[in-house]
């Protein structure tokens, strides 16, 4: 349990969730209104506005698909992106994300798309599909010219990095 | 009251987020989102539930009836209703009581005991024409042979359980935690689980007690595992809420009589504890100090320049303990219990320095009242046992001094042990590309600047990862380049001679002016050997940095490269140091024989004198400022390196105050009136230099080390300076620096920091050692004078502290005789467990090397099947066009004649048989052909609808059946 940094409490968050819109949402919560905040609005929070995949995370997280989160979704977010939450979580997750046509699989186009994100579209295409095929190459087991959930499991476990970087905190 | 039960069962655990502060509202707005859902989900479950029902009747009534319990059954039932019309809507209540009174009937002890409490505790307040509307649908619904007695007291089993609960109630209660809403709403979830164990667990069988024991174990289990599921906070909540009520509920069931008792207290404390311990883990987070800070700059600089201030908190702490050490166990000691200052020579200020004895620029030197505190060793009395404690002071002293070192070592070590532990799973490459692509961006970057720059690192990172895997590991011109390379390390050599060559001369220099006095030279001549050494760690790395521009190296390459330079520089100047400081040692030794030799002349004619003017009068007591005194080479090492400190810790201040937030400062607000861009362009703002930063860092501690045993101030001192270093560093990177580019990864460099920590530990233990070990002490000052060596202070403590015998043992384990074997044993022991953790490192490698091949056949075979697959594919292909030429050319005839339709069947017939003969379908294709019932070609089709005219048996060559191999290949 929290035997690491607590770093924001359920307070926080919704503090945070209505200081987005605090024409929108209520501050009292007992009658569960129906309440969504747009992908605008999300998208522009200081913890998310820089980070290229925002749009992605945004619509993982969001129960519509579209960017548009309750406040179930936006605590479902942060509870994942925390540092406490579990590598295989974490990785389940960051696969969704960078599953851009929501396919189950992260294939060329998906990773062309994550390419382009993280370098702003510096890499010429060359570069890039490079990279791709790299990518599929290490990591992809079966062999399919795709990466499957497993794969990328398999592959993201061995990073040194994934989890002091994944993570956001408010 | 439900809420506060919800609360405390949300605590017990917490589905990934940590609710620390404000429990209470979250939980709430949680809670009534999760009951809406249970409202919709129960209006489902109803129907089915209806079903249920009347089996559970049936149970109930066989289990026992009891009429004269009916009263007291019907008024828990109204309190029960009132509580919730209390706490919800009316139409949700209503919604509500009806699942409560089938809960009521399924017979919860769980639930009718709260009952009873609510009962008890609450004031009582009618809602009669509610409960009769409750009453009627519960009628309508039950409407089973048993309607009379069931629905004027509405259910036997209640009433039973009441009995029973009057029984238990008193101890029960206890674990009684959950709320009657949940459990209605677990009963709906619940129903296929609990409908065995819906019986009193009085009447259960030892086989269905572990039946139930399992299922509760396994709820644990799944309540533990919860935030490892990928599931929506919604679900997760649910099952939470479900398996804790679940848990709670069948846990006082397992165990009978006194056992239960016993098992529900143990319930009860173990969510005690397990509460307490979470309290305490938050109250421990919170006693982090700067956490705040950290992670703030960690959301603006990304975790590398985080991980230099983790270091640095890291270092604060270690020195927090070796000062509360020395403070603890030498300084306050002395200075409570020891002689108190002028009380003996050494304690007090000699008659010459007395006048300028509290002048600032002689304090500020470390001398005057400084130099005769119990700040310096020379201050220290070498009696034995001080003050009422009998505090063995020298013994105290010599201790604390190896256990610094030996606590700095321990902690090194280990800490480079967890690290190595941590990185050793990732230090193969063979995800090189996907690591760089799914890992590289840092999630905590919250920052637009921060955001660029690293958008390009990536880039460049991508561009060189591209590069090193096209080059064929071929230079354009390997000579130039060697050349350069051997130019630029001969070129460091001469830096870091040159610089040693520095250090020592000036030292030599200070040597002299020493001798002559301080006081006739200016404060640049008194201060210089310190200013140089500063002043070379910070222009040198800058003149290496130029350097290794010749070389050409891959970024990471040369930083390494920077920073064993860097590390060479500040070693060399540090050895220099010593070695300088050794030689002055040497002098002052010098010095003290003649001193010593004085005083013997002295104290001579002292008493002469005494003697020869009256001598039956008793001894003139002499000023202990008057007497002549050695020069105390201990107390002069210890003022060195504070020296050393302080002026260190000052450079660093002042450049960071010169060189981050002056150029900040002007870069921002002269770039209004300047000719080209300042921000952009050539000053810029200043990076934060981590690997820098982390080497002084590392250093600074390594003189700490050095010179701890001679001042034991020095710890106190280091404690202020990592103190202030670490607001004044937070809050210039904040506001004047701008991120690096070249990242050096944080996860992968801590432990090659730890390493140069634990060889300057190492370096540093040395000359302290060997001062130790080899140079006799003065001869009046410090805790150890009059003894020949500084550890004969043990010898002392063993011959009088302890029992005779021990000495003798000590004494006789210290011979050669064993100490040899023994140190012999050890070397064996290491030898030993090298070699088998070097083998363990083969076995390890050779079973990657194995996994790896396993991978690539694996990956072999798989592009083998892929192919085998293409290739029936394109034969399958092949045929289809045939096939379709084929019924083209069918079509064409068909044409021809329209009218008779039965010739044309025969002669399609005809021709599949001939192409089927031709070139038989292959297996794999087979598989992913329907039998008979596929869709006709469109070609055929076209002419005939309707008119089946194909065998059975004969699969046919159309189009969607081609599309269906190409999905063998996936599996």
């Amino acid at each position: 349990m929290g035997n690491k940094q607590t770093i924001f409490t359920a307070q926080q968050l919704f503090d945070r969730y209505r200081d987005l819109a605090p024409q929108l949402v209520p501050l009292d919560y007992t009658n569960h209104p129906d309440v969504k905040l747009p992908y605008e609005l999300i998208g522009s929070m200081p913890e998310l506005k820089d980070n290229p995949f925002r749009q992605r995370i945004a619509e993982v997280f969001s129960e519509d698909g579209e960017g548009n989160m309750t406040l179930d979704d936006f605590l479902d977010m942060f509870s994942v992106l925390s540092e406490m939450a579990p590598r295989d979580l974490k990785a389940s997750y960051a696969f969704k994300i960078y599953d851009f046509n929501n396919d189950d699989f992260i294939c060329k186009s998906d990773l062309e798309k994550t390419l382009n994100r993280l370098t702003r579209n510096e890499l010429t295409e060359d570069e890039v599909r490079m990279v791709c095929e790299k990518v599929i190459d290490e990591a992809d087991l079966d062999n399919d010219g795709r990466l499957s959930l497993e794969d990328f499991q398999h592959m993201i476990v061995r990073a040194p990095d994934f989890l002091s970087t994944f993570h956001i905190r408010i | 009251m439900p809420r506060d039960s919800l609360i405390t069962s949300e605590n017990d655990i917490d589905i990934g987020l940590e609710f620390a502060g404000d429990e209470d509202e979250v939980s709430s707005f949680q809670e009534e989102h999760e009951r809406e859902r249970h409202r919709a989900k129960r209006r489902d479950g109803d129907r089915e539930k209806k079903k249920r029902r009347k089996g559970r009747r049936r149970r109930a009534s066989r289990a026992g009836e009891r009429e004269d319990e009916l009263q007291a059954r019907h008024e828990k039932r109204e309190a029960g209703r009132r509580k919730r019309a209390k706490n919800y809507q009316e139409s949700e209540g209503r919604e509500r009581d009806e699942e409560e009174q089938a809960q009521i009937k399924t017979g919860k002890t769980a639930k009718t005991k709260k009952n009873i409490k609510n009962e008890k505790t609450r004031k009582v307040e009618q809602e009669e024409g509610e409960a009769e509307e409750r009453n009627a649908k519960g009628k309508k619904k039950h409407g089973s042979a048993k309607k009379e007695e069931k629905d004027e007291d509405g259910g036997k089993c209640a009433a039973k359980e009441k009995t029973q609960e009057v029984k238990k109630k008193k101890h029960k209660r206890v674990v009684e935690t959950s709320s009657e809403q949940e459990t209605s709403e677990e009963d709906v979830n619940e129903e296929e689980d609990s409908e065995e164990k819906e019986l009193r667990p009085e009447s259960l069988s030892p086989e269905e007690l572990e039946k139930l024991k399992e299922a509760v174990d396994e709820r644990k289990k799944l309540i533990q595992g919860l935030r490892g599921k990928p599931w929506s906070m919604k679900k997760k909540l649910v099952t939470l809420r479900e398996s804790q009520e679940f848990v709670e509920k069948y846990e006082g069931a397992l165990g009978k009589g006194k056992g239960r008792k016993l098992y529900a207290y143990k319930v009860m404390m173990a969510k005690k504890w397990m509460k307490f311990q979470r309290d305490f883990e938050n109250f421990k987070t919170a006693c982090i100090p700067w956490e705040m800070k950290i992670k703030e700059i960690e959301s603006h600089f990304g975790s590398s320049v985080a991980s230099y201030f983790i270091f640095l908190r890291w270092m604060y702490g270690i020195n927090m303990i070796l000062f509360g050490l020395t403070f603890g166990l030498v300084m306050v000691p002395e200075a409570l219990m020891g002689r108190p200052y002028g009380s003996i020579p050494r304690k007090t200020v000699p008659r010459a320095e007395e006048a300028s004895a509290m002048d600032f620029a002689v304090l500020w030197d470390f001398g005057g009242y400084a130099q005769y505190s119990v700040l310096f060793y020379g201050y220290y009395n070498n009696q034995r046992a001080i003050g009422w404690l009998k505090f063995r002071m020298p013994l105290s002293y010599f201790l604390v001094g190896v256990g610094t070192v030996a606590y700095s070592y321990m902690v090194v070590i280990r800490t480079m042990a967890r690290n190595a532990n941590e990185s050793g799973v990732g230090d193969d490459n063979s995800f090189n590309f996907s690591w760089k692509t799914f890992t590289s961006w840092d999630y905590l970057i919250g920052n637009p600047e921060t955001a660029d720059n690293k958008f390009a690192s990536i880039t460049t990172s991508f561009k060189e990862a591209i590069l090193e895997e096209q080059e064929s590991r071929k230079d354009d011109n390997i000579h130039l380049t060697r050349f350069l390379r051997v130019l630029a390390n001969f070129l460091v050599l001469c830096c870091l001679a040159g610089s040693g060559y520095l250090i020592y001369f000036v030292v030599r220099r200070s040597q002299k002016f020493a001798l002559d006095g301080l006081d006739t030279h200016t404060w640049w001549e008194r201060n210089e050997v310190n200013m140089v050494m500063s002043l070379l760690g910070m222009f040198c790395p800058m003149l290496f940095d130029v350097i290794s521009a010749l070389e050409n190296y891959h970024p990471r390459v040369a930083l390494q490269w920077q920073l064993g330079r860097i590390f060479a520089l500040f070693l060399g100047n540090l050895y220099t140091f010593i070695i300088a400081l050794m030689d002055e040692i040497n002098l002052k030794r010098e010095e003290e024989k003649i001193v010593k030799f004085n005083i013997t002349t002295w104290e001579a004619s002292l008493y002469n004198s005494t003697v020869s003017e009256n001598s039956t009068g008793p001894p003139i007591t002499i000023q202990p400022a008057d007497v002549p005194r050695g020069p105390c080479w201990e107390t002069m090492v210890g003022q060195e390196f504070v020296r050393l400190i302080i002026s260190d810790t000052m450079t660093t201040y002042i450049t960071l105050l010169i060189g981050d937030f002056l150029r900040a400062v002007l870069v921002r607000f002269l770039n209004y009136c300047w000719c080209w861009d300042l921000e952009a362009g050539f000053p810029s703002y200043s990076e934060f230099d981590v690997s820098g930063n982390v080497l002084g860092l590392i250093f600074n501690q390594g003189m700490i080390w050095m010179g701890a045993f001679y001042a034991p101030c020095l710890p106190a001192l280091n404690v202020l300076r990592l103190h202030v270093s670490m607001y004044l560093q937070c809050w210039a990177v904040m506001c004047c620096n701008v991120p690096q580019e070249r990242v050096f990864k944080a996860s992968g460099s801590n432990n090659f920091y730890m390493a140069m920590l634990l060889v300057i530990l190492f370096l540093s233990t040395l000359p302290a050692i060997y001062t130790i070990v080899t140079i006799p002490p003065s001869f009046d000052c410090g805790p150890f004078s009059g003894k020949k060596r500084m550890f004969d202070v043990i010898q002392e403590t063993l011959e009088s502290d302890f029992p005779a015998w021990f000495s003798k043992v000590f004494s006789s384990a210290s011979n050669p005789g064993l100490v040899l074997p023994f140190i012999l044993l050890m070397v064996l022991a290491i030898y030993y467990l090298q070699s088998t953790s070097k083998s363990y490192k083969e076995a390890n490698v050779e079973l990657k090397k194995k996994l790896q091949t396993q991978n690539e056949e694996n990956k072999k075979k798989n592009k083998r099947a892929a192919l085998k697959a293409q290739m029936d594919l394109e034969e399958a292909r092949k045929a289809a066009s045939q096939t379709a030429e084929q019924q083209k050319n069918n079509n064409a005839s068909l044409q021809d004649q329209e009218a008779d339709e039965e010739e044309n069947h025969s002669s399609s017939q005809r021709l599949y048989h001939g192409k089927n003969r031709r070139n038989p379908p292959a297996p794999v294709r087979e598989q992913g052909l329907p039998a008979t019932r596929a869709p006709v070609p469109r070609n055929y089709h076209h002419g005939n609808h309707g008119a089946p005219g194909y065998l059975p048996g004969f699969p046919r060559q159309s189009e969607p059946r081609m599309h269906r191999v190409p999905s063998l290949q996936r599996h």
